[in-house]
């Protein structure tokens, strides 16, 4: 003779399973509806143009050209919150927005994107670059000296108080950017401002 | 029967019980052996011992091939012992050629896994006090008591002062010697001695520290032309001559390629020379349609090939110093290059590092070290002793090259780049990173150049100036170039990039000495300034 408590327990779960299995059919079917990219490689790989949709300001990008081995200083209106450190990541992916476009003068690989940037105190800025960035930029002393000083300098002429950077790669140290540049150390904003100067072209 | 026991004894009586008597050698008639060969079986096989005794039985003893005959094991040993003997005369015994300040030596390679190997303890003995001990599966090697180093036999792991590597191959210990494949020396070595290693692996020669001898090769006169040789250290070739070339052999002079192996000088009568290595040494053959004769000057710093007539049969005038038998360690002679050198080159990346993808076949750290040799030329033909850090396909850290540029107290280091971006060429100097942390008397490692910046933008000034002297394109700026930032003297890098489109104008040896002959006179004229105490 089953007991009676437990002929009602087990039918109570035998219940619940069949439930659990027809919701659990019933997403599938949902899930198999979404409509998926035919090729994922081939997925769009760019950096996003910046989210902030709000007023635009004035902000001076500092644009590194190949050709010369320069470094220009170029206007753009941007969408610019007002959080320090939104402005920061608004600022990079403006500039990296450039960057991607296929007539950039100093051209990144595709998927290179800045993961996020932070202002700790007291004048600390951390870049951190995505793998994408590291692993498929061009290697050469001056072409990574281009990308570094841009970045900086951007973020320094920019966001005010700024005084030594810290590069990483996917939230981690990394040695060099593509063999040449330093990633191991804090970047003196001084320092590469100078630098900045010494890559302006020459009139 | 004595030749059943060396027939039994070599192995070889199956072999031979295998073959039919044949009637000439006094066996059995033919078609006797023919059913005796039928039956024979193979040694020790268990079912032998029956069929023999048919065999037995039937009056055709197998002894009847072996015992009777000792012609005919004569006539299959022979051709064996023969063909043994003609194979150990052909392979030459390879031995590995060391270079170094304290002793040249050579020592025997064996052949494991096909890979190369040396004995550890047998390189590293010249150099210092080496003390080896095996205790079960590891065998600890100390040197001048104060390196120690352990290696598990069978295995790839070491550990040397408590930091573990790896090596390409197994480690093998053999009757006490530990051995080591050649190829692991470029990487094992530095962590005995402190200090750069080179190997070349394809012509078993290994040089420690900076103990290469350079040469220069270039003509003279017109009618006839001579062949002027300038070496960096004396030297003592053996030479030879053949038809339509001389040649000079090097077995104990650590000489190195020059930037391109094969020199060609556009004359008629010595066209050209080619440098090469095998089996531990090095040798320079000059090509001429006509007889050429060496004589040798300064010392043994100059050789002059020059063409002989018909009846000139003296051919060389060679120094008397003997060559140095193989397997004995010798005293090195004086070097005219002073342990305090003045310059480091730094041929940037080696190894794994590969540096910028130049083109799909080149690479910047093979730039970078045909730019090394050709500027050390440049400097050692002003007089200025260099120390080269990086002369082959080896891997050295950021800081390994740091250190070993400060531990020997230069007056500048220079590293250099290249490029396939731009044109002309860019010199680097330090950007310094944000604060160092100097505590009393010590330096931060990461600003370590603090001190010397404005010598070194000096020093990249000047080099710009003669480069602007010589119209080639210049810029001088800052770089967050490690290991600029480290070095505690007078660092600069040169990044060259070609003049044009031509890439492979970065590996033309006239652009690389126009590059690297500016440097030199600029590091030259500023000698004084560079060396001068601090």
């Amino acid at each position: 003779m089953i007991p009676r408590h437990l002929l009602f327990g087990v039918s109570v779960l035998l219940v619940a399973v069949l439930g659990m299995s027809l919701y659990a059919w019933h997403m599938r079917g949902r899930v198999a509806a979404i409509p998926r990219p035919s090729n994922p490689s081939a997925a769009d790989t760019r950096a996003l143009a910046p989210t902030f949709t709000g007023p635009t300001e004035r902000a001076t990008l500092f644009v590194a050209f190949d050709e010369d081995g320069s470094l220009r200083p170029r206007s753009a209106q941007i969408p610019l919150p007002s959080g320090r450190q939104q402005r920061a990541e608004e600022l990079l992916s403006a500039l990296l927005t450039i960057y991607l476009d296929k007539t950039s003068p100093h051209t990144l690989a595709s998927g290179a994107d800045v993961r996020s940037v932070f202002l700790v105190d007291p004048g600390v800025a951390v870049i951190d670059l995505n793998s994408a960035f590291a692993d498929g930029h061009r290697s050469g002393v001056l072409v990574e000296d281009l990308t570094i000083t841009s970045l900086i300098h951007t973020l320094s002429a920019n966001i005010p108080g700024v005084l030594k950077v810290k590069i990483l790669v996917d939230g981690k140290e990394r040695e060099t950017l593509a063999g040449h540049a330093d990633l191991t150390g804090f970047y003196d904003v001084t320092a590469v401002n100078q630098l900045s100067t010494q890559l302006q072209p020459v009139q | 029967m004595r030749w059943n026991k060396i027939l039994r004894s070599s192995g070889l009586q199956r072999f031979v019980r295998r073959i039919p008597c044949r009637p000439w050698l006094g066996g059995p008639s033919k078609n006797a052996l023919h059913e005796g060969a039928l039956r024979i079986v193979p040694w020790k096989s268990g079912a032998s011992a029956p069929r023999k005794a048919s065999r037995i039985r039937r009056g055709f003893s197998p002894r009847g091939c072996i015992h009777r005959p000792p012609a005919r094991a004569l006539l299959i040993c022979f051709p064996i012992l023969l063909a043994a003997i003609l194979l150990l005369a052909a392979a030459p015994d390879k031995h590995l050629s060391v270079y170094s300040t304290a002793a040249n030596y050579s020592l025997p390679v064996v052949q494991r896994d096909r890979r190369d190997y040396v004995g550890l303890l047998e390189v590293l003995e010249p150099l210092g006090k080496v003390t080896a001990k095996f205790d079960g599966q590891r065998w600890r090697l100390r040197y001048n008591n104060r390196v120690e180093g352990d290696f598990f036999v069978g295995k790839t792991r070491i550990r040397v002062q408590g930091h573990d590597a790896e090596l390409p191959a197994r480690f093998l210990l053999e009757n006490g010697r530990g051995l080591v494949p050649i190829s692991s020396l470029a990487s094992l070595l530095p962590r005995f001695l402190g200090g750069p290693v080179t190997v070349h692996e394809d012509s078993d020669r290994l040089f420690i520290g900076s103990i290469a001898t350079h040469f220069t090769a270039s003509l003279a006169g017109d009618n006839p032309p001579k062949l002027v040789f300038h070496f960096t250290t004396p030297v003592n070739p053996s030479v030879s001559t053949e038809p339509g070339a001389l040649r000079m052999t090097f077995s104990r002079e650590p000489l190195v390629a020059p930037a391109l192996p094969t020199l060609t000088f556009g004359s008629k009568v010595i066209p050209s020379a080619t440098y090469a290595e095998t089996n531990g040494g090095a040798a320079i053959t000059v090509s001429s349609p006509v007889p050429l004769i060496a004589s040798f000057s300064a010392d043994g710093r100059t050789v002059t090939i020059s063409p002989t007539s018909p009846a000139t049969t003296q051919t060389v005038v060679a120094p008397p110093t003997p060559p140095a038998p193989a397997g004995i360690a010798v005293a090195a002679g004086p070097s005219p290059i002073s342990h305090r050198y003045f310059a480091v080159i730094d041929a940037s990346h080696g190894g794994d590092d590969r540096g910028e993808t130049l083109s799909p076949t080149l690479f910047e750290k093979d730039v970078t070290v045909a730019l090394a040799r050709s500027l050390r030329q440049e400097l050692e033909s002003r007089g200025i002793t260099v120390l080269d850090l990086r002369d082959s396909d080896a891997t050295l850290s950021l800081d390994q090259r740091a250190y070993l540029t400060n531990t020997n107290r230069v007056a500048v280091y220079i590293a250099l780049h290249a490029t396939a971006s731009g044109h002309g060429v860019r010199l680097y100097t330090a950007l310094m990173p944000y604060g160092g942390d100097d505590r009393g008397p010590f330096h931060s490692w990461t600003t370590s150049q603090q001190a010397f910046l404005t010598l070194s933008q000096s020093a990249a000034a000047d080099i710009a100036n003669e480069f602007q002297k010589r119209q080639i394109p210049v810029r001088a700026l800052t770089a967050p170039l490690r290991p600029l930032n480290n070095v505690t003297t007078a660092a600069l890098a040169v990044e060259v990039a070609p003049q044009g489109s031509d890439l492979m104008q970065l590996t033309a040896p006239d652009y690389q000495q126009l590059v690297t002959s500016a440097v030199a006179t600029a590091i030259a004229a500023d000698r004084d300034r560079l060396g001068a105490p601090r």
